[in-house]
């Protein structure tokens, strides 16, 4: 039985405020998209593009953090011990069976987890940063000779959402995947892993 | 302590008083400015202008003698020729030439459609002598009394002494005084081009659903601009005239302009009337509205319905039904419960709407006729009277605007062509006299030259009017919704993506799905450790 302070607090604050975003930005998003009328369309984008705004602001910051403190490398993918993670998701859980990973400092993330995160940041954050910037500025690049088809620009967006709300819900169910369903939340709110 | 605030009550009573009273002066002051002519003629003292005029072409003579290039000017308008050959096209269009779904002509109908001429005398458009400096009439536009009138059956002439009209009718058309008119002219308004311009189609607001009496004395939410307590505008005021040459015309009309607003002393050769002559390309504080200038016509989002002042305007037109008598044997007139007629037997029926949500199409200014003696399919009814040109991909067209008036009118099925009718007049073969359509066409086609089989069947057709007047103000224009959203106003328009409209089928599909299943399979995930929970 130990206690590990895992998650730093500008950590937990990017964290926190990212999540807050990305759910807004996927309510309002799929309002402008047409799914459905919530806020109406005017104070969806509206809202929208105030979060991308806050959202960009707030990368800047988590970039800077990540690199001066040298905590990118937790995103290194490895799939050393990634089969231990499976079998435990896929039949250890549902058997009480025991975590095989455990979190430190220096490795927060299992092997499954960092390479997700890693695929969210290389893969599903610039596919939506892109197409979203090309959708905000459509006008700039048509002046500016980039004749794209706003359409196009639109579909790699939605592309891009759904993707966000898969992991988002994988994420969130994971989150209660903890020794007790709320271990995780708590870890993320105050910092400290207990690990039974 | 009591002391002090009667002091300080009474204080501020004196300054507030003493503030009224200047504000007074100032105001004194004002209408002293006011009062200042802003004209340097006073036309009562024009010798040429103290004398009596028996007819308009008097009148026109005094004006000439001073305003020599004058009538020349007029020459060379539309409102003077009625003709106006279109060089995208080389369609030979005006008034005189093309045929609509109202009145469908005025051909045969002269003397009372050429009340509305700019000129006096024109019985009939090919005999009428254009090179005449006499026969403008300057009084159309520049009468400041709103007394000059150019009764329907007098060939525009205006009457001057009391006459019994129609003859026999026992109705008296009273005379005007030319005299008192001529000495009073001034500056076009609102009210002199709504003489006309209001009233097209035979009525108030009947034709272009956003002109019409309303706009003589407007609030601001029906204009903006116009707005008779606030921005006041004339009708000059956009159509910037010079040389008597008025811009802005809708048988060629500017339907894409990408120039900046006209700025004072700069010559600029660009239509002065468009919106964006004084509003540019980037008149919204909020950046992204802005992005919709290059697609969307400034009318379609600022004028969210015509007819918004009360008066509806005639959105069909059904020709065929006309000819119903009364018990007395008069011409069968039927009227809604506001008064307005919506069945006349000398005409057919209309239907009348107010507060039309228009409808929207690409347009990139070139507009083409179906004219008399185009071969005409039944079988491809409505025939488009007019056709907006235009579409997503040529780089000149944007979402506009349009009243489409509906109408069914008479046409030669054998010589497959639209006809000209006779209605108006006192003769014999007149329609709105005999109801007899063999007698009307057979005289309206002889006016124009043209063959008529003597079978006459009635067509659907449609015509297009584009909006553009009856500006709303900003907090009226139509919100996102209105167009962002699946049915909006723009659920039609092809060839752009709207964001709102619905996107890609396939990735919402697939996406959708994905999702639910995701959530699905987490939540049987789920339920089996709660199930398997060892306490």
């Amino acid at each position: 039985m130990g206690r590990v302070y895992i998650f730093t607090r500008f950590e937990r604050l990017w964290h926190w405020i990212q999540a807050v975003l990305i759910i807004g930005m996927l309510i309002t998003g799929f309002e402008i998209h047409g799914s459905y009328h919530l806020l109406g369309f005017e104070q969806a984008h509206r809202v929208h593009t105030t979060a991308v705004w806050a959202f960009i602001g707030l990368w800047v910051f988590a970039m800077f953090w990540h690199l001066t403190t040298g905590e990118w490398r937790q995103y290194i993918p490895t799939m050393k011990n990634i089969d231990k993670i499976v079998r435990f998701y896929a039949v250890g859980i549902f058997k009480g069976e025991p975590h095989p990973f455990k979190p430190t400092r220096e490795r927060k993330h299992n092997p499954m987890q960092a390479q997700t995160y890693l695929g969210v940041t290389v893969v599903v954050t610039p596919l939506i940063w892109l197409s979203g910037l090309a959708y905000l500025f459509y006008n700039e690049l048509g002046a500016a000779g980039f004749r794209v088809d706003l359409g196009t620009i639109a579909t790699v967006h939605t592309v891009g959402a759904f993707l966000m709300l898969a992991f988002l819900i994988g994420h969130i169910y994971l989150g209660t995947t903890g020794h007790t369903p709320m271990a995780h939340f708590r870890a993320m709110v105050t910092g400290w892993d207990d690990d039974h | 302590m009591q002391v002090l605030k009667q002091l300080l009550f009474a204080l501020s009573m004196a300054t507030l008083m003493g503030g009224t009273a200047h504000a007074a002066a100032d105001q004194k002051a004002g209408a002293a400015t006011a009062a200042l002519l802003k004209s340097t003629a006073d036309h009562s003292k024009f010798k040429e202008l103290q004398r009596p005029f028996q007819s308009g072409p008097e009148v026109t003579k005094a004006c000439l003698t001073c305003h020599t290039e004058a009538a020349k000017q007029v020459h060379q308008t539309q409102h003077w020729k009625w003709e106006y050959v279109n060089p995208g096209t080389g369609q030979t269009l005006g008034k005189r030439h093309v045929i609509n779904n109202f009145c469908t002509s005025v051909s045969s109908n002269y003397k009372a459609c050429a009340s509305c001429h700019i000129g006096y005398g024109m019985e009939d458009g090919s005999k009428f002598d254009f090179a005449s400096q006499e026969n403008v009439d300057c009084l159309v536009c520049h009468d400041a009394t709103g007394k000059y009138k150019k009764p329907s059956g007098f060939a525009g002439n205006p009457v001057t002494k009391d006459t019994e009209f129609p003859p026999g009718s026992g109705k008296i058309i009273r005379g005007i005084d030319l005299q008192a008119i001529a000495q009073k002219v001034g500056k076009t308004r609102r009210e002199t081009c709504g003489a006309c311009h209001f009233y097209g189609g035979g009525g108030d607001a009947v034709k272009h659903g956003d002109l019409d009496s309303s706009l003589e004395q407007p609030d601001k939410a029906l204009d903006v601009h116009m707005d008779a307590e606030g921005n006041n505008f004339t009708c000059a005021t956009c159509h910037k005239t010079d040389g008597h040459q008025v811009p802005g015309s809708r048988y060629a009309p500017t339907a894409m302009d990408k120039g900046g607003a006209h700025m004072r002393g700069k010559a600029d050769s660009s239509n002065p009337a468009t919106c964006q002559a004084c509003h540019g390309q980037a008149p919204h504080g909020m950046a992204k509205l802005n992005d919709h200038t290059d697609k969307v016509a400034c009318q379609t989002c600022h004028i969210p319905a015509f007819a918004r002042g009360d008066m509806p305007t005639k959105m069909s037109w059904d020709w065929s039904t006309a000819g119903k008598r009364d018990a007395k044997g008069k011409p069968l007139v039927i009227t809604n419960d506001d008064g307005h007629i919506t069945y006349n037997g000398i005409k057919g029926d209309f239907v009348l709407e107010e507060n039309v949500r228009p409808e929207y199409m690409w347009f990139n200014g070139s507009v083409k006729y179906t004219l008399l003696g185009d071969d005409i399919d039944k079988s491809r009814q409505p025939i488009a009277i007019n056709t907006f040109e235009g579409g997503p991909d040529d780089g000149k067209s944007m979402i506009w605007p349009v009243k489409v008036f509906r109408g069914k009118q008479p046409f030669d099925p054998v010589n497959r062509s639209l006809v000209v009718a006779h209605l108006a007049g006192e003769d014999d073969t007149a329609y709105w006299k005999n109801m007899d359509w063999q007698k009307a066409i057979t005289a309206g086609m002889a006016t124009v030259g043209k063959p008529y089989s003597g079978k006459v069947d009635f067509i659907e057709t449609v015509a297009m009017w584009p909006i553009t007047h009856m500006v709303a103000p900003k907090e009226k224009a139509l919100a996102c919704t209105e167009c962002h959203a699946r049915g909006g106003r723009l659920d039609k328009i092809e060839g752009i993506y709207i964001p709102g409209r619905g996107g890609n089928r396939i990735v919402d599909t697939v996406g959708w799905l994905a999702a639910a299943a995701l959530l699905a399979g987490v939540l049987v995930h789920g339920l089996i450790r709660f199930v398997n929970r060892k306490h």
